[in-house]
This record gives structure tokens, sequence and C-alpha cells, in this order.
């Protein structure tokens, strides 16, 4: 009954996403008030089918009805309650479901969150949301339905993937999805304005907010996949520029590029088509990582299973999207023009420099991922491309950038001059010098060429940062939450460049062979291994190791590395123990088993790597001050009082028709 | 230029587009690593026969006529599923098939020799001979990437195709039994 | 007394089945004596693509073939080999794509060099547009606003 229902409510989520996308679209375009005025409610019950939707999904879960397919592959009876719930986006339809849920959320949050925007520019921006959710929904209903079901139905499930039973699968989806999913809000945003053929001067002002908070969902969202694979697949990495996380740190880039170009547009009315077509860029990079880790086109542990007449659909829709829109941009977009000007060295120059190296980097990931497609379809036979490549490649123009960074921070708008700051520049950089070389070379030892680099870019980023507002707060000036929370987000990426260039530089790592009372010692630690219990789970059997940790011989700690067997799905996990301690993190897993009680056991001592991860939280906490700046919604009150087409209105912003 | 700079990000998607496309139509053969020996001298390698392990054979035993090399292992799924198949195209005798007894688990080489042999014994032995790569060095040296893989080589000792996966009677037909009896426009 | 014998067997149990499921964590049980050895062989194996788990280096890999791959690597780094004799082993078994490292070659020049030219590229364009609006600057008299440092 309930996944017949859950099936029910998504057809009617399908018609009324229709709905809403003609109304939206068609209802400003012809004038016709009462379509437009028939957008919200469209909306609204849009939402409240798919929640109705997730929730018949999420009770067939609780209540293992294990004649739903999707349900008896991806749980069992004897999975913990906790991810039974979560199993529902731990596979292709499910997660699916979880994305069009973040979009009509977002959608629901840009109808009611819109109330004093320009009636047709509103629905128009719903419209273009409504396409995207009529796209994706007919994409479930005909490929990916997650309420199909089996007959007979299965005795039991096939147990959600041992990797999955995690509480980073809970957070991490979630999260990374409605910063993916937000970007089509900035999309939205911008197919209006070419969809009005006009950009309001308040444009850019209504986006911003928009933008910046999707960022720092995707921001987080991707550290929580990158803390996630860390403690959970055993080996320490952090990173490995796997397709599927390049799949989400592309629309990350250049949504970075956009939240940046954004304010050049708010502040000076320049940039409007870059501005335009970044919007355009971050969302459809969104969609292509959607589209290429369920179509089998890509190798990753992560991807989905390979269908390719999903690819197919997808890639469609895809052609329609993204071809359609940058269709309009070439359409609208060379009438967006502007005479506004920047000396060299202003922060205009600065933000210029910040967009060009960021979509380089963007492009260079880009190539990196599809040139194993590219070559294939060129028949240039097969290539495969990892972070030999990848991190050269992305360093090249990511280190320009830091630089910039710190010295562009605090130019002033238009007429700012480097030369102004010069002795405060050079004051920063010195400070920085001594600091970055002092953590290089006292507190940790050897490095390579890059260490030095990244450290003190790192400090004087963090250092100039703090500039501005100690300035501010000097001369009894207000501190705006859009800039304080711009210096958090630029520590919070000091900080992140700093425990990366600390991790890469000095992790250690040594993979032993033990016995009981062996002894090994790495990264000024000593472990002493202790053997092996078995331990019994909810829906796993497993052996936990005990290993005491001694530093300089006073005790610090026993950990306890675990292996994990499933008994559904056979498959093991490595449950590596990881703790922190005096700013490290030390690793401690459990390899194989070599008989009569020894083991392989792999140590690693990581220094300062839970700082990325905090220094990305930063950045992101950054970015929500940012957003919930009052600036945004006074511009709105201000708007309302003056009709967006009023003559004598700012001439820069309005191009002629 | 006016219009003509802002259709690029369009002309650029098309190629894009062009590249996914193509990439689905050849999405089925995915991870199938296409073997760069195929027109070279098949590797040398010297091991010991399945039946009598103190006696070695090796490449130069073989030269001069056809033959596949089949690798196959006792912990092989598919290649229990691709056993039947292999008796019966045995049994035309177009060209002999040596089966390479890959890395069979036991702690001692008598052991996984055994494994080996009572695969056979259970399944029936469709090879005029069968060798015990014991170690795995010899199918490193094939790349092989993993069981079953079939080689074929011609009478100069040069591998000509290779088939990763299952085979069919199909596959037989016209990969393998098609370039032994001389068929044209195969490479 | 039966219970810490139950668990021993549990244990050992656990173990067999631990043993056999591949594309997880591996962990090697020899280290090379010579730590420069040790620091190639490292290296190498994170470049080498392991051909049965998908996305994973043999350095990564827990199958069983990751192993052998890595076995070979050793021996040939402790028979003198140099690095790149290493790689050219194995492409000439697996092909191009068993390195994680593309090569520098006509088929790939393309991508080893695209990040430069980008970058000389957007170079240019930069020069371009900021000397395309410092020229319109004394023109522009649109007034900031008063927040003008942010």
């Amino acid at each position: 009954m309930l996944p017949e229902l859950g099936h029910f409510a998504l057809i009617l989520a399908l018609l009324l996403a229709a709905l809403q996308a003609f109304f939206g679209i068609a209802g400003p375009a012809f004038a016709r008030d009462r379509w437009t005025s028939a957008v919200i409610p469209a909306v609204a019950g849009q939402f409240v089918m798919i929640g109705t939707a997730m929730a018949c999904l999420i009770a067939s879960f609780v209540s293992n009805d294990f004649s739903v397919l999707y349900i008896a592959e991806n749980s069992n009876s004897a999975l913990p309650l906790f991810y039974r719930v979560t199993a529902l986006w731990g596979a292709h339809e499910g997660s699916l479901l979880l994305w069009i849920f973040l979009l009509a959320a977002w959608t629901v949050a840009v109808a009611f969150g819109s109330g004093r925007l320009p009636r047709r520019f509103s629905a128009r921006v719903l419209g273009v949301l409504g396409v995207v959710s009529l796209g994706f929904l007919l994409f479930i209903l005909a490929t990916s339905n997650p309420f199909l079901r089996l007959d007979p139905a299965a005795p039991d499930g096939r147990d959600l993937n041992p990797l999955l039973q995690d509480v980073g699968l809970a957070i991490h989806p979630p999260i990374l999805y409605t910063g993916y999913v937000g970007f089509a809000v900035a999309f939205a945003f911008a197919c209006a304005a070419m969809l009005e053929g006009k950009m309001d001067q308040y444009w850019a002002r209504w986006t911003r907010p928009w933008t910046t908070s999707a960022w720092a969902f995707l921001t987080v969202g991707i550290s929580l996949g990158s803390w996630w694979s860390y403690y959970e697949l055993g080996w320490g990495g952090y990173w490995f520029w796997d397709p599927v996380e390049n799949a989400s740190f592309m629309p990350w880039l250049v949504g970075t590029a956009l939240i940046h170009s954004l304010a050049v547009t708010d502040k000076r009315g320049l940039f409007k088509s870059w501005t335009l077509l970044l919007a355009i860029l971050a969302f459809s990079l969104s969609l292509l990582g959607t589209f290429l880790v369920r179509s089998g086109l890509l190798q990753s542990v992560h991807s989905f299973a390979a269908d390719p007449t999903r690819g197919i659909f997808i890639l469609a829709f895809l052609i329609i999207m993204v071809g359609g829109s940058l269709s309009l941009y070439a359409w609208r977009a060379p009438l967006l023009k502007s005479q506004a000007g920047f000396e060299f060295g202003a922060r205009e120059s600065f933000l210029l420099f910040n967009n060009i190296l960021l979509v380089i980097a963007a492009a260079t990931v880009f190539g990196g991922e599809m040139a194993p497609l590219i070559s294939d379809a060129l028949g240039l036979g097969g290539v495969s491309v990892g972070p030999q490549y990848f991190n050269p490649t992305f360093a090249l123009s990511m280190i320009p950038l830091l630089a910039l960074l710190a010295i562009g921070v605090h130019a002033g708008w238009k007429r700012g001059r480097v030369g102004d700051s010069k002795q405060m520049l050079l004051v920063t950089l010195g400070v920085s010098v001594v600091i970055g070389l002092a953590v290089v070379y006292v507190i940790y030892s050897n490095g390579k060429l890059l260490t030095p680099v990244g450290a003190i870019l790192a400090v004087w980023i963090i250092v100039t940062s703090f500039v501005d507002p100690i300035d501010r707060l000097r001369r009894k000036l207000s501190l705006s939450r859009s800039v304080l929370g711009m210096t958090v987000a630029h520590i919070g990426l000091g900080v992140f460049v700093l425990s990366v260039t600390a991790v890469e530089s000095f992790t250690v790592e040594r993979d032993v062979a033990m016995g009981v009372n062996d002894k090994a010692a790495l990264g000024g630690f000593e472990f002493r291994f202790q053997g092996v219990r078995g331990e019994e789970g909810p829906n796993y059997d497993g052996v936990v190791g005990s290993v005491v940790v001694t530093r300089g011989g006073a005790p610090v700690t026993v950990m306890s590395p675990a292996k994990r067997n499933y008994w559904v799905t056979r498959s093991d996990t490595t449950e590596a123990a990881i703790e922190m301690h005096g700013g490290s993190n030390v690793l401690v897993a459990l390899g194989e088993s070599l008989g009569a009680g020894k083991w392989s056991i792999r140590f690693q001592v990581r220094p300062l790597v839970n700082f990325i991860w905090l220094g990305a939280g930063i950045m992101a906490l950054g970015a929500g001050l940012a957003a919930s700046d009052r600036r945004y919604r006074v511009a709105r009150a201000q708007e309302a009082a003056v009709p967006a087409s009023a003559p004598g209105a700012n001439p820069a912003a309005q191009p002629t028709r | 230029m006016k219009i003509g700079k802002f259709l690029i990000p369009l002309g650029a998607f098309v190629l894009l587009a062009i590249v996914l496309a193509i990439g689905i139509k050849h999405s089925p053969e995915k991870g199938v690593i296409a073997s760069p020996f195929i027109g070279k001298a098949a590797p040398q390698f010297s091991l010991p026969d399945l039946s009598q392990p103190t006696k070695s054979i090796t490449t130069a035993d073989l030269k001069g006529r056809w033959y596949a090399v089949n690798f196959f292992g006792s912990w092989c799924y598919a290649c229990r599923q691709e056993h039947p198949t292999l008796m019966e195209v045995s049994r035309s005798r177009v060209l002999p098939i040596i089966g390479f007894d890959w890395k069979e688990q036991a702690d001692s080489a008598n052991e996984q020799d055994d494994l080996g042999r009572a695969f056979l014994n259970q399944l029936g032995n469709p090879y005029t001979l069968v060798l015990a790569d014991r170690d795995g060095r010899t199918a490193i040296n094939y790349g092989v990437t993993g069981a079953p893989e079939t080689y074929l080589v011609n009478p100069e000792g040069v591998i000509v195709y290779k088939l990763t996966g299952q085979i069919t009677k199909e596959i037989w037909e016209k990969e393998f039994v098609a370039r032994v009896q001389g068929k044209p426009d195969k490479s | 007394m039966v219970g810490q014998a139950v668990n021993r067997a549990r244990v050992v149990l656990l173990v067999l089945l631990l043993a056999t499921s591949p594309c997880a964590l591996a962990v090697d049980s020899v280290t090379l004596a010579d730590p420069a050895q040790q620091a190639r062989y490292l290296a190498l194996t994170h470049e080498i693509r392991c051909v049965v788990c998908q996305g994973e280096s043999i350095a990564d890999s827990n199958a069983d073939l990751a192993a052998d791959f890595r076995r070979q690597v050793r021996e040939m780094l402790i028979a003198g080999k140099s690095d790149q004799e290493v790689r050219d082993y194995m492409v000439a078994r697996y092909g191009e794509s068993i390195l994680y490292k593309p090569p520098f070659n006509v088929r790939t020049a393309w991508l080893w060099l695209a990040p430069g030219i980008l970058l000389i590229v957007g170079a240019i364009v930069a020069v371009r547009i900021q000397r395309q609006r410092a020229a319109l600057v004394d023109q522009d008299n649109e007034p900031l606003e008063e927040d003008v440092r942010s």
C-alpha cells in the first residue's frame, strides 16, 4: 500500500512540476497574471507530494518491506534502524529521490523567501526550477523508480553495503546534495534574467545569499566525504582525485568563482554576462557530475551501478538544460554591457584574477576527469589519470591564487592601488615567512620544496585577512556580516592550506608484521601489539586488536583497530583506530592475519589532518555569516519602493533593449 | 566577433556531448584493458606440467602450431561457467587448448596442484596440456587481469587475439576458428 | 574456560573469512630494508592501477592480483631496476592505462600542456580586460556605496 502511495505521489509531483514550469515561464512571457500566481501553489504542492513519497519510502524501509525491489537490494532485517533509514539514499534510485526532495525544499525556500522580488521575475525563477524538477521526475519514473515491486517478495534483503553502514552516510549525501542542488537556484536566477532579456540592478544582490549558502553546504558536504573516507576506508587518505570526488569538486571551484564574480556584479555592475555564464556552468557541472557517476562511464569505488540506458536519458536531459541555457546565454548576454572601470590593483583586478585562476583549475580537473573518455572517443587508446597528474597541475593554478588572495583581500574598489598598502603587505609577508619557516623547520623537520611555500602562503592569508577588520574596528566603523563572513572564510582557507601542506609533507607511515608483544615505532610514538579478540555486532562479526601507544615511554592510549565481516553481504570493512594526540592523528589499522597470531598492521601519523576539515568548516561558517547579511534583505525593501523599470535608474546596470 | 564569442560555451558543450555519447556507446567494454600483446610474441614461460609436476614445458615446446592459452582456477566462478563450452569446443579438435592453472590457494605446491586436478576431474579436462602457474608470475607476464582469459597464439609464436571473460561458441567460431582457418579480414 | 575457547575459535573462523574479500585495505607485511627503496616502492605502488578493483592503486587494493603486482615491483627494485624500468614493464603488459600518471607522448600531450597553455591564455585575457577597464576609470563617475571596502 505505502509503495503505491509513494509512487502515486511521485506521479502527482510530476504533474505539479510540469504546471510549475509552464505557469512560471509562460505566465510572465505572455503577461498572464493568473498563470503567474498559480506558480507558488504548484511549488508547495510539489514539495508536499515529494515529501510524501520520501515518507512512504522511509516507512517501507523501517518496516522491512522486502516486496519493494529497492529495499530488498539495499536493506536487511538485521540492519540497525538508523541505517535502515539512511539506506534510503545508499543507492541510485533513492539518492535521486533525495535529490529531488532537496530541490523541492530549495524551491519552497526561494518561493517563500522572495516575497519582495518582482512577481514576474520570481515566477520565472520558480518556473526554471520546475523544469529541472520535471526532468528529474521523468527520469525517476521512467528508469529509476524506487517503488518497483518484487514479486514474489524477498524473504530478506541483500543488506546495505557495509562501507555505508556508518554515520558518514547519514550526513554526507544529504548535505552534499543540498549544496549541489542549491546551485540550481543560481542557475534559475540566471535563466530568469536571460528570459527577461535584462539584468535588474539588484539581480546580483538577490542571487548572492542563495549562491553563498549553496556553496557553504557544498563545502561542508565535500569535506564530510573526505573525512568519512579517511576514517572508514582505513588507509588514511583524504582525497584521491577519484572521478566521483572530482565531480563534486568542479562545481565547487566554479561556485567559488561565482560567489566572487557576483560580488563584483553586485558592487560595480561589472562582469554581468560572465556571472551569468558561471551560474550556468556551476549547475551544469552539478548535472554533469550526477550523470557521470551513474552512467557507467567512469570507473570508481564510489560510482553507482552502471546502466547505459540511464546514461542516455541523463545525457538527453543535460543537452536540453545545458544546451538550452547556453543558447539563451549566446542570445541574451551580448546585451549586457557595462561602462564601469577599475584600476590595476583595485579589488576588481584581484577578483578578475581569482576568477580566471579558479576557472583554469576547474578546467584542469575537468580535463583530467574527461581524459580517459576523450582519449577513447578519439581512438587514442586508454589512459588513466590520477593524483600524480592532478596534484601538480592543480597546484600550478592554485599557488598564484593564494598569493594574490593575500595581497588583494584589502584592496579598495575601483581605484585601490597595491602601492598604497605596500608597507603593510611587506610587514605581513615578513611575519608570515617567520611563522611559516618556524612551522616547517622547528616544529617539524624535513619537507619538500613546496612545504615552506604552502606554509608561508597559508599564514600570510590568515594574517592579511585580519588587517581589514582590525583596521575598521580601530576606526570605530561597523563590521558588517558580509565583511566578517569574508574574513572568516578566508581564514578558513588559510587553515585548510596550512593543514594540507603539513599533512602532505610530514605524514609518516609504516606497515609492519607483528605478533603479540611485538613493538614498532613511528613519528615519535611507540606501539605494542597485544593481539586480537573476537566481537559480535548487530549484523556483523569482527576481530578487535589492541595496541598500546606510548610516547617517550609515557603511556598515551590503547587503540582498538577492528575488522568486521558482515553476514549478509559477506564482505569486510576495516575499522581503523584513529585518535588525535598533540595535533597529529595516529592511525592504526589491521591488515591481514599472517597466521600464528601475527598480523600485518598499518601505522600512520598525520600531523594537523583534522584541521583540514576544520578549515573547510570555517570556510562554510564564513559563507553562512556572509549570506545572512541584512544588506540582502534591505535591498528588496528598497527595490519594492522603486519599480524595476523606472527611468533614470542605474544606467550602468540597465542595458538598452 | 560580437555574437561569436558568446557562442563558444555552447560550441564547447556540443563537443562534450559528443564525447559523452560516444562514451555511452562504448561503455559495455569499460574496464576491459586492450592487450598490448596483439601482434607481439607470446611471452616465454617454463612451467610444470600439472599431470607430471617434475616435467617442465616451455614456449619452445609449443611453437610450430596454433594453440590457445586459457587461464583458469578452481576458485574462479566464471571459469566453472565457461568450462562446459571449453569441453565442447575442444572436442572439435581445431586447435589445442593449453590450460594454465592460475594461483590456486593452498599452502604447498602439491596442494595447489591437487586443487587444479580436482577441478578438472570434477568438470572434465578440455586441455591438451595443463600447466601450473602457482605464483602468478607468468600470468602477470601475459598481462592477465582476471580469470578466465584466453589467448590465441599462431605457429610463429605471436599472440593474435585475446579474450577477457568467458568464452562462448560464437566467439570461438568467430575469433579463434576463423583465424586458425585463415579466413580473411582478421588482423 | 569454555568461553575463552569459543572466543578463540570464533576469532580463527573470522580471520579465515576476513582473508577473502578484495578491494578493501591492503597492508603489506614486508618492508624493504633500504628506506630510499621503500620510498620508491611506495611511490610506484601508488602509481600503478589495480586492474581488479576499480579506481584503486595496487598500494591500496587488497586484491590477490594487486599483491602479485606489488611483489613484482618489490623484486624489480631489489634487483636494481630503475623506476622507469618498473613502469615500462607494467605498461608493456597492460597498456598505458595501468599507470595513474599519464605518459607524455603524442596522444597525451594535450593533457599535460593544457594547464600551462590555459594559464598563458588566462594571463592574456586578464591583461586585455584590465587595460580595457582601466581606460574607463576616468569617465566612470558612478558613485560607489559608502561601504567602500566591502
